[in-house]
């Protein structure tokens, strides 16, 4: 038996709390940006209005921390998912280089056009 | 050669989960993964395009109009609802909340959080929308 610490705890962690911020906010995010204003059931909010919200600090902070939890959510789910779903748990290294590597890879993007904004 | 180290296990057919209904909620539950990191993909798009000044937006727009993207966003939203509802459904199970050293019943935890549900979508959408 190795007695090398689990980092399983920590990763279920990050998991547990994207699950929950993506079940409490994204229903809305996705209905009107993906869904309602695309449609014309409601028009898309003027640029400048848009502009000055997403350039607030407060919102920059709060929209990084819930895309890098969502991503991590993701990469935590879906590694179970090919390895229940599909039967592979025997390309587990490689499953988790790609599910968690893609996390750090998109919540670094994520940061980029945050800042950028 | 045979190997003969190792437990045996019985093969199980790749589609186990088309054989219940409970298996097949299983499924699209977890796979509902897939459509939140795809949200996250759009509204990181969205923000730089808002970032990048009037006209990125507006092509951000006309984008997003395509039929494949409705789509896409369309199943995502239903994925979505699935993850909310079975999320808010085990929080009940995973909290258990006491006040005053009485156990809150697991009905308002659930409650609770749709409550908050509720309470932060008002928030973005007045937002974005006022």
């Amino acid at each position: 038996m190795s007695r090398r610490r689990s980092p399983e705890p920590f990763v279920w962690l990050l998991f547990s709390a994207g699950g929950t911020v993506t079940a409490l906010l994204f229903p809305m995010l996705v209905f009107l940006f993906g869904i309602a204003f695309p449609l014309g059931w409601l028009s898309w909010p003027d640029h400048a209005h848009l502009l000055s919200v997403v350039q607030n600090p407060i919102t920059k902070l709060i929209l990084f921390g819930v895309c890098v939890l969502a991503l991590f959510h993701w990469a935590h789910r879906f590694r179970y998912t090919l390895y229940d779903g599909l039967q592979l748990k025997r390309l587990s290294s490689a499953i988790i280089v790609l599910c968690y590597g893609g996390a750090v890879v998109g919540s670094v993007l994520a940061g980029l056009v945050l800042l950028g904004a | 050669m045979i190997e003969t180290t190792g437990p045996y296990h019985r093969p199980i057919s790749l589609f186990w989960w088309t054989r219940r209904r409970a298996y097949l909620v299983f499924v699209l539950r977890e796979l509902s993964s897939v459509f939140v990191a795809w949200f996250v993909v759009y509204l990181l798009m969205l923000v730089s395009a808002i970032s990048s000044g009037g006209d990125s937006y507006q092509r951000f727009q006309d984008w997003s109009g395509q039929v494949w993207v409705l789509a896409l966003n369309i199943v995502s939203f239903l994925f979505i609802l699935l993850h909310m509802v079975t999320w808010f459904g085990l929080a009940p199970k995973a909290m258990v909340v006491k006040l005053r050293a009485r156990r809150v019943p697991p009905r308002a935890v659930l409650a609770g959080h749709y409550a908050l549900c509720v309470l932060l979508s008002a928030i973005v959408a007045w937002l974005v929308l006022r």
